[in-house]
């Protein structure tokens, strides 16, 4: 039981810590820019939280699976392949749980008065400087909230893993994988088990959050 | 002396705006007149580089800020203009000290003496040694106020700019907020350009008035 939880638990931190980079700068992108296809674009990033998650893992396979445009490349020059492997579980997690982070990001960005922004370039801060020592400390508390929701969705994704990383017992079985194979195998105690474990969990991490975005106020 | 011509015209979806005001002013302190909507918080805000697309000139001391025909256009940062704004914001996760050092240590460098030594000064001559560890929401009006004149004024600008310093307080406050500023503007060796839409600010404040109505400069 615990070579999934710590398999889940590496495989949720590493997909939170590229979801958490990507969707932060995405997010202050997206909150800041106004171009023609933005609303366009904002729907494309958010499809992950919508679409059926075979559909999500079939599009991966496309892309990175052993003849995909970016798997021949990742392949070829680094030797990485990602089809049953924890590191493909992590791609899949990751890209499941982005919109959550983005959302939070982007609305955290949103919220900030842009008056601070103005105040640190008339005095003399460049926008990098802004980004760092306004926008995202004044931003910090959402993203964090976003971060632990990330995290949970992240730590529960089951169907994109699934069809990347496959059902490999200490390999690429994560908690939920671990649960849907218990009960096919008709492991009830195992299932339930399992399941107390990750429910745990998750409650613990939705406690934290609401935490983070009621102390804003 | 400043020596001011701002053009640009304000688009959104339920009005254009056009602004096309000049000005020249040789006074220390020189007061920015017009009720509101008639465009002076948007000349403030052109002259210190925080909108875009602006047209025209800026000029201060002889020093070129902005002057479209030429192609230049300093950036906000690189003004050198004070800016004292409306409501102040002052950074709320930054204590009343690090608000005043944030223009004067520039990320990954280390801190130039003689600025440190000038917010030290500052933080005495506007009597707010004593919150130094504060942060703005637990500051009283007034102390905010001050917070933000001295944090416009730690980077040694060669203009102070202030956006209706007295618009959002009651009637007793103000009152009272206007005299502690005329008495902490009489200290001030910065030329200083003050928008009100308050006759009375003019009179305490300020040396000369510009007034402005629909955009443009007029007389009287």
């Amino acid at each position: 039981m615990l070579t999934p939880l710590w398999l889940t638990l590496k495989v949720a931190l590493l997909a939170t810590l590229f979801a958490g980079a990507t969707g932060v700068a995405l997010g202050w992108w997206m909150a800041r820019r106004r171009f023609p296809g933005h609303a366009v674009v904002d729907a494309v990033l958010v499809l992950p939280m919508v679409l059926p998650p075979t559909v999500l893992g079939y599009y991966l396979i496309v892309l990175v699976g052993r003849n995909g445009v970016i798997g021949q490349w990742l392949d070829r020059w680094f030797g990485i392949t990602l089809l049953f492997t924890w590191e493909g579980a992590v791609l899949a997690a990751a890209v499941v749980s982005l919109p959550l982070i983005y959302k939070a990001a982007r609305a955290a960005f949103e919220e900030t008065d842009h008056r601070f922004a103005q105040a640190a370039r008339t005095l003399g801060a460049g926008e990098w400087e802004v980004f760092l020592r306004i926008s995202l400390p004044l931003a910090l508390r959402g993203i964090g909230a976003g971060l632990a929701l990330t995290f949970a969705r992240a730590m529960g994704e089951f169907g994109a893993t699934l069809m990347i990383a496959g059902n490999l017992p200490g390999r690429t079985q994560t908690l939920s994988v671990a649960v849907y194979a218990a009960v096919q195998a008709g492991d009830d105690r195992l299932a339930l088990t399992l399941t107390l474990v990750i429910s745990a969990v998750c409650i613990v991490l939705l406690v934290l959050a609401n935490r983070l975005l009621q102390a804003r106020h | 002396m400043l020596d001011v011509h701002i053009r640009l015209t304000l688009q959104s979806p339920e009005r254009s705006f056009a602004v096309d005001a000049a000005f020249r002013s040789d006074a220390h302190r020189t007061a920015l007149l017009g009720p509101s909507g008639s465009g002076k918080s948007t000349v403030l805000q052109a002259m210190a580089g925080l909108l875009p697309g602006v047209q025209g000139q800026v000029r201060v001391d002889g020093q070129t800020l902005l002057d479209s025909a030429r192609g230049i256009d300093l950036p906000a940062r690189a003004r050198g203009v004070g800016f004292v704004f409306q409501d102040y914001a002052l950074f709320p996760h930054l204590t009343v000290h690090e608000n005043l050092c944030f223009g004067v240590q520039r990320l990954g460098r280390a801190p130039d003496p003689e600025a440190t030594a000038r917010v030290e000064a500052l933080m005495a001559q506007f009597d707010i040694e004593a919150l130094r560890r504060a942060y703005p929401r637990h500051l009283s009006g007034g102390q905010r106020q001050r917070v933000a004149l001295a944090r416009a004024l730690a980077t040694a600008p060669r203009l102070l700019l202030l956006d209706e310093p007295l618009s959002a307080l009651d009637t007793a406050l103000r009152i009272r907020l206007r005299a502690e500023l005329a008495q902490m503007l009489a200290r001030v060796q910065v030329p200083t350009l003050l928008v009100t839409h308050d006759p009375q600010d003019v009179e305490a404040l300020a040396q000369s008035v510009v007034r402005l109505d629909a955009g443009r400069v007029v007389a009287g």
